[in-house]
């Protein structure tokens, strides 16, 4: 299972918890877990977030493959001048 | 999408120096800016501002204006349809149109000097300034705040009513001026202080600074009877300026067409509306074009600038130089609507370094200032800033050399940023070592003189992006892409359409495609322009070799597997494919149409695989202790630039970030007098470096590839600003013993300190 981390004010929706495994087959598979398990964090993902599968930051895209052993970090989403 | 790096030796137009594409036309005057479009029948508009600070706008009476002979509409707050509060996505980014329609256009209350509180379109630019002063606004005057730590305070003047903080838990239950509260961390920052031998905390205060582009913001629109419209305007991002117009304007997005301009300058502050709402909404109402430009004193007074901040900085190491904590409170101005860049100020900290205990809080407040937009790296020169001058702190205190105490702790491939994420391949070990081993590094100061360093980083971005590619039927190729040019992008996008198609660079044609020519193209900014456009020319030239090749298998009447691409030629695979002489694009081209058609190629993408740039700048400085003016004596600039495209264009933005950098670390400022009103908008007051101020920026190019761009592409743009403020601080210090901890460090400051540290002065 992939090792998912929650960063920065991520934990206020998460009662505390930044650290998880999850068995998700993709971004979109990881935000719909996360949305299952954490209601409150529902409406703040797929809008606003960015996800790092293994180091490799990913924005605006759900089908990016996320690995049995990957590490992930949700992050907010990042711009740019 | 992965793809395998090409070999550096088979290099043929990547990583040398043509002449840009657009270069004759702008440097003859023949490019076509902003203000450069005439349109037959066009009207001048002009826009009517507060003069006050934060002000109810109790009624707006423009009857007067629009009885003027010559005027030939005039909109104010009830021409623009209010919007809910709520962030939605617009194009790439999440935006709230409450707060964008209120910054184009005031509705219950002015929020800055200079907020925009009616239009009007005139046959003559005399018309319509008079038509402004025959408009009649009551205002109530309600206390005003500037300052982000004053607007902190519980006894602060509210600029908004319904705006609670987010991001604390509980929520409050009374409004402030507090937007948001972001948060970071790594580990335990109370045990990482108690194992350190030397601990530095200092409190650091910006000014917010503009984004200093020479071209004014300008648009010209045209709305038709039938509901369609049509915009050209000077943007570094015509599909999200369609996005927002579309939005505010109540649009189908098909209905408006948007061309961009060449453009003087962006930097950041060009990727949102202010005019362009204003002028459809005008045209509109008058049945005929409306053209609008700013003037220097709107530029300032109503666009940009980016946050000034307050920072507290924390750091301890031990004696050998390892970090043992680092901790942050960062206070970030938004301006009169919310959304500073404390977010990636706070991500970007304490990024280039391996630490195990990381603290970071920052608060995105607004203020009664024009709504901040973006500039080079928003957020992250401002806090690394102060980071990079209480490392030099610390490096003097624990005595080691500032280069070997960032060495000791430099981020490198799999080092945790302190923002979570794993590191890929970076360059900033690389960079520290040459600007160690380099000749500026070792020179002799003369006397006064001082030399800084520091270290910057940038995550940079891809996003959606568009390319078509058409082959012509002599052989030529025109590439239209979506991404507006400011930086030479032209360029450095063609050169690898034309490594990919194996042809000579002069004889592809770049254009900026308008919004309804090419499918949707997200800004030029985040440093994402020759990392995505390029990908996506690639890719489209990757489809045109694949249909250049299934038509020369049509020629030779062979199996289009027995085909393949080499040096600009078809030619077969192998010796079973047949004997054939070998057909370059133009032969191929000029048999388009009787082998099936035009050949063209495409590429939609969402870019991913962006991958962040890191740098060392060194300056020497000399102080003149008799009027405190500091001069930049020699300045050295090295970053990873992953490989350089077009190097002269690298170098370019390495040195104008460089400049930038130094005029917000010794001059600019924007000054507020007690009324809250802007006392300096113009460059006479408002000082910006020019070429005189300035030595030769030297560059050093690191190349550590981004693996996942096809030529090892990362973006470069923003990183060269970063560096700049704290380095010239560390090398005031070193010139006369005296650690600043404001910016800017203009020569009043410097004097003042020098007095006191002599025990004179106040």
């Amino acid at each position: 299972m992939a090792r998912v981390v929650l960063t920065g004010g991520l934990k206020n929706f998460t009662g505390g918890e930044t650290e998880l495994e999850l068995d998700a087959a993709d971004i979109r598979g990881l935000f719909r877990l996360l949305g299952e398990r954490y209601p409150k964090l529902k409406p703040h993902l797929e809008e606003g977030l960015a996800v790092a599968i293994d180091g490799q930051i990913y924005q605006d895209t759900l089908i990016e493959p996320i690995g049995p052993d990957s590490e992930v970090h949700v992050l907010p989403q990042i711009a740019g001048g | 999408m992965s793809q395998a790096l090409k070999n550096e030796q088979d290099l043929k137009w990547v990583g040398t120096r043509p002449l840009r594409p657009d270069g004759v036309d702008k440097v003859t005057g023949r490019a076509k800016f902003g203000a450069d479009m005439y349109v037959p029948g066009m009207l001048v508009g002009k826009v009517l501002r507060s003069p006050h600070p934060h002000a109810v706008i109790k009624s707006i009476d423009t009857s007067k204006a629009e009885a003027l002979p010559g005027v030939r509409a005039v909109v104010a707050r009830d021409d623009f349809q209010d919007m809910p509060s709520e962030f939605v996505p617009a194009g790439e980014m999440l935006v709230n149109y409450k707060d964008i329609v209120r910054n184009v256009m005031a509705r219950d209350k002015a929020l800055y000097d200079g907020h925009a509180v009616a239009a009007v379109a005139a046959t003559s630019a005399a018309i319509a300034r008079k038509a402004l002063k025959l408009i009649e606004v009551d205002y109530e005057v309600l206390p005003h705040v500037i300052d982000v730590v004053e607007a902190m305070a519980p006894d602060a003047p509210v600029l908004d009513e319904t705006l609670f903080t987010a991001g604390v838990d509980p929520a409050p239950d009374k409004p402030s001026n507090v937007a948001k509260v972001v948060e970071l961390g790594l580990g335990d920052v109370d045990k990482g202080f108690k194992a350190a031998d030397v601990v530095i905390e200092r409190e650091f205060d910006t000014n917010p600074v503009h984004q200093g582009y020479i071209e004014p913001h300008a648009c010209v629109a045209s709305f038709s009877e039938d509901g369609q419209a049509e915009l050209w305007c000077t943007t570094q991002g015509h599909y999200v300026v369609r996005s927002h117009c579309a939005k505010l304007l109540g649009m189908e997005v098909s209905k408006l067409r948007v061309t961009s301009s060449e453009i003087g300058g962006g930097f950041g502050g060009k990727t949102v509306v202010y005019l362009e709402p204003v002028a459809l909404a005008l045209s509109k109402k008058a049945n005929s074009p409306v053209k609008m430009v700013m003037n220097r004193d709107e530029v300032f007074r109503a666009s940009g600038p980016t946050s000034g901040a307050n920072m507290m900085i924390k750091v301890g190491a031990k004696k050998d130089g390892t970090i043992t904590a680092a901790e942050a409170t960062l206070k970030y101005q938004a301006g009169a609507f919310q959304g500073s860049p404390v977010q990636p100020g706070a991500m970007c900290a304490f990024a280039p370094y391996d630490l195990e205990n990381v603290k970071v809080t920052g608060y995105d407040v607004v203020v009664n200032r024009p709504k901040v937009a973006a500039y080079r790296a928003p957020g992250a020169p401002i806090s690394e800033y102060a980071v990079e001058c209480v490392l030099d702190e610390v490096a003097e205190e624990i005595g080691m050399d500032p280069i070997d105490f960032r060495l000791k702790n430099a981020a490198k491939e799999g080092t945790h940023a302190a923002y979570g994420p794993k590191f890929g391949p970076i360059g900033l070990v690389e960079t520290l070592k040459q600007a160690k081993k380099s000749k500026h590094y070792k020179a002799k100061l003369g006397p006064n003189q001082g030399r800084g360093m520091a270290s910057g980083f940038w995550f940079n971005i891809g996003g959606e992006t568009c390319a078509t590619l058409n082959i012509n039927e002599d052989g030529t190729v025109t590439l239209l892409t979506g991404t507006p040019d400011i930086g030479g992008s032209r360029a450095s996008v063609c050169m690898m359409a034309a490594e990919e198609l194996g042809i000579d660079y002069d004889k592809i044609r770049p254009i900026i495609a308008d919004t309804s020519s090419l499918g949707y193209t997200f800004l030029t900014g985040g440093s994402r322009t020759t990392f995505s456009s390029g990908m996506a020319a690639v890719q489209a030239a990757q489809g045109a070799i694949e249909e250049l090749c299934a038509r020369a298998a049509k020629i030779w009447e062979i199996d289009v597997d027995a085909v393949e691409w080499e040096d600009g030629h078809a030619k077969p695979a192998g010796k079973n494919a047949g004997d054939f002489e070998p057909l370059s694009l133009a032969d191929i081209a000029r048999q388009a149409g009787k082998t099936g058609g035009p050949i063209a190629g495409h590429a939609d993408i969402n870019a991913q695989g962006a991958a962040p740039s890191f740098g060392t700048h060194v300056v020497d400085v000399e102080v003149d202790k008799e009027t405190g003016r500091v001069t930049i004596v020699r300045y050295t600039v090295l970053q990873d630039a992953g490989k350089a495209v077009h190097p002269a264009y690298v170098e370019g933005q390495f040195q104008g970030g460089a400049v930038q950098g130094i005029g917000w670390a010794l001059n600019e400022e924007y000054v507020y007098g007690e009324d809250g009103t802007l006392e300096n908008p113009g460059f006479l007051d408002y000082r910006i470096p020019v070429a005189s101020d300035v030595p030769m920026i030297d560059t050093v190019i690191v190349e550590v590839p981004n693996p996942r761009h096809p030529y090892g592409v990362r973006g470069i743009g923003e990183t060269p600003i970063i560096p700049p403020m704290a380095a010239i601080a560390n090398a005031i210090q070193d010139a006369i013993g005296i650690r600043f901890h404001e910016l800017p460090m203009s020569p009043p400051k410097v004097l003042k300190a020098i007095e006191a540290a002599n025990g004179g002065g106040e």
